[in-house]
């Protein structure tokens, strides 16, 4: 969080369909079992799936009244790597500010590509292949939940058990409990990967 | 945090269908259009999990949804639908029968911009398209001030026998999640009371006509008495909001002032006053609180009701300001944008002469940012246009 500022501002690059909206709502809804203030809403552009999104996520101490978009943001969680063509992910991210982002790269290939399209990002990039490791354990793509576990790792403002017991909560019952369990121990290895 | 008071997550649009469900609808005709999905949408899960006995009944267009609340409110049904844009606008005919019946029915409005050309995000144009169509229109700032202006509302037309809309701001409040309290169902039930209709078609014991022709001895009589009607509901409102009160806590005076009067001592009193609505009247608050930091009298009246509209009590608020600010979010292409007309037909009416300025922002979605308020504060921006 920004010296200045008392409310952690995250903005998520997606594309439709990916999930990025339901990702910043559970988030949220973990925000508000901790008695947070939470603020989640999407940016969308034509309502198509595929197309660049952006999903803005607030947390708090204190009561949320701005409702503007965010553009200074604390950390940028990307869902897709092929929007680093098209998208500026690192704009207005710090050198102690974080990226997420869901890649088969590497740190530096990230940051390579970053460089290649203008951003001069300084900060700490954590690619994890969120993807593969939501195909491997739930058998599905689901990388918007997958990447719950390492935006609760990299942010530390929300609590892992928080995040397990909304999701529990939420999803338990739409993806019945076997699946429910396999979507939580994806969530949880990517908490755990380095 | 009031003990009876939960505090949740939700959308504006699951959060006046989390105030229907405790009202306890009787009928609710919908037809979906974007962006008020979420209201339907949340209200709909709720029907179908049986957590409401709600008759849902699914039409063909949006003139047939209003059509069916009019038919349903008249036999006696607490009734409420949902629309936006496009959909309020093929409504816009029976808008007026609903009024002309003196029926009260709820209306949720997301409200979003007009074709053409073709565009699904917020502005203001779609509810200052029926702002002579005699409902009752209620402005939100945020998901929670949807869910208790939807209680709020709903009493009120009951009352003053008047169709309310209760406008939220497409996508940044229907679609955004936000923290609220809720109430308990049992106190909303309670405060809201049993719907009694008057002359409901269905009591077949005193049969009427709803619907019958007045002609050119008694058309005139009619309209008289909407217009008393609707100047009757801000006096109602007041009385119902300060009962509101006592139940959540929560104030909602008919229009609020920010920081206007910012101590008991006239020295601090705000010396510019913006006055806007919606989802933009929470980040002007943040940047008012930004400017009274280094010293700035600045201050916002944000607009609650607007039908039926506060002249004088807006006029007695501005009168103290140097200057006035005035942000619409739809034109009135021809003429001044809402807003600046009627704030200025106010000040007219009280005889005081403002340095008044306008702006119309936000069309079709536009972003409005914290930047530029204090930008349209600092009188660096021209054209009228926050673009």
């Amino acid at each position: 969080m920004k010296n200045h500022k008392d409310i952690f501002e995250v903005i998520f690059f997606a594309r439709g369909g990916q999930g990025a909206k339901t990702t910043a709502e559970i988030l949220a809804q973990a925000g508000t079992h901790e008695d947070k203030f939470v603020q989640a809403f999407p940016s969308f552009g034509p309502e198509r799936s595929g197309a660049p999104t952006k999903t803005y996520l607030r947390i708090s101490d204190h009561e949320i009244r701005t409702h503007e978009p965010v553009v200074d943001p604390d950390l940028v969680v990307v869902l897709d790597d092929t929007l680093l063509d098209s998208q500026e992910v690192a704009f207005n991210l710090d050198k102690d500010e974080f990226l997420i982002i869901n890649t088969k790269m590497a740190e530096h290939e990230v940051r390579e590509k970053l460089i290649q399209k203008g951003g001069k990002f300084e900060g700490k990039i954590h690619p994890i292949d969120a993807s593969g490791i939501s195909l491997s354990i739930i058998g599905q793509p689901r990388p918007n939940t997958v990447i719950l576990g390492k935006f609760v790792q990299v942010s530390g403002i929300i609590k892992m058990e928080s995040i397990i017991e909304e999701f529990r909560r939420i999803f338990e019952k739409k993806l019945g409990k076997e699946n429910c369990d396999k979507n939580i121990q994806a969530i949880e290895k990517a908490y755990d990967t380095i | 945090m009031n003990k009876k008071n939960k505090k949740l997550a939700l959308t504006g649009g699951a959060a006046a269908a989390e105030a229907l469900k405790q009202i306890d609808l009787d009928v609710m005709p919908i037809y979906p259009i974007t962006p008020q999905t979420t209201i339907i949408e949340t209200y709909a899960g709720f029907e179908a999990n049986g957590e409401v006995e709600t008759e849902m009944i699914k039409v063909e267009s949006e003139h047939s949804a209003m059509s069916a609340a009019i038919g349903a409110s008249s036999a006696g049904a607490r009734t409420a639908t949902a629309t936006s844009s496009q959909g309020l606008a093929l409504m816009h005919e029976v808008l007026y029968i609903a009024s002309g019946f003196r029926l009260p029915i709820m209306m949720l409005v997301s409200a979003r911009a007009l074709a053409s050309p073709i565009n699904i995000h917020g502005d203001h144009s779609d509810v200052m398209g029926c702002r002579d169509s005699g409902w009752i229109q209620l402005f939100c700032e945020n998901g929670q001030e949807v869910y208790d202006k939807t209680i709020i509302g709903m009493k009120l037309a009951e009352k003053v026998k008047l169709p309310i809309m209760v406008i939220m701001d497409g996508f940044n409040t229907s679609h955004s999640v936000e923290n609220l309290e809720i109430l308990e169902t049992k106190v909303v039930q309670e405060f809201v009371g049993e719907f009694e209709a008057v002359s409901p078609l269905l009591d077949t014991e005193n049969p009427v006509t709803y619907g019958a022709v007045a002609l050119q001895n008694s058309y005139f009589e009619f309209r008289i008495d909407q217009e008393e009607a609707m100047k009757n509901a801000e006096e109602e409102y007041e009385k119902i909001a300060k009962d509101f009160e006592k139940i959540s806590g929560r104030k909602y005076d008919i229009f609020e002032e920010y920081r206007i009067e910012d101590s008991a001592s006239s020295a601090d009193r705000a010396e510019k006053i913006m006055v806007l609505t919606g989802s933009a009247a929470g980040t002007a608050k943040v940047v008012v609180d930004k400017l009274r930091e280094v010293g700035e009298k600045v201050g916002i009246l944000k607009i609650g009701l607007f039908r039926p509209f506060p002249h004088k009590k807006i006029a007695e608020s501005l009168k103290n300001a140097k200057e006035i600010i005035v942000l619409d979010r739809a034109q009135s292409i021809g003429t001044f944008p809402p807003f600046y007309s009627e704030i200025t037909k106010s000040l007219y009416e009280a005889k005081e002469i403002k340095n008044i300025k306008s702006y119309v922002y936000g069309l079709g979605g536009r972003d409005i940012f914290q930047k530029q308020i204090e930008d349209v504060f600092a009188d660096k921006i021209e054209g009228g246009y926050i673009k």
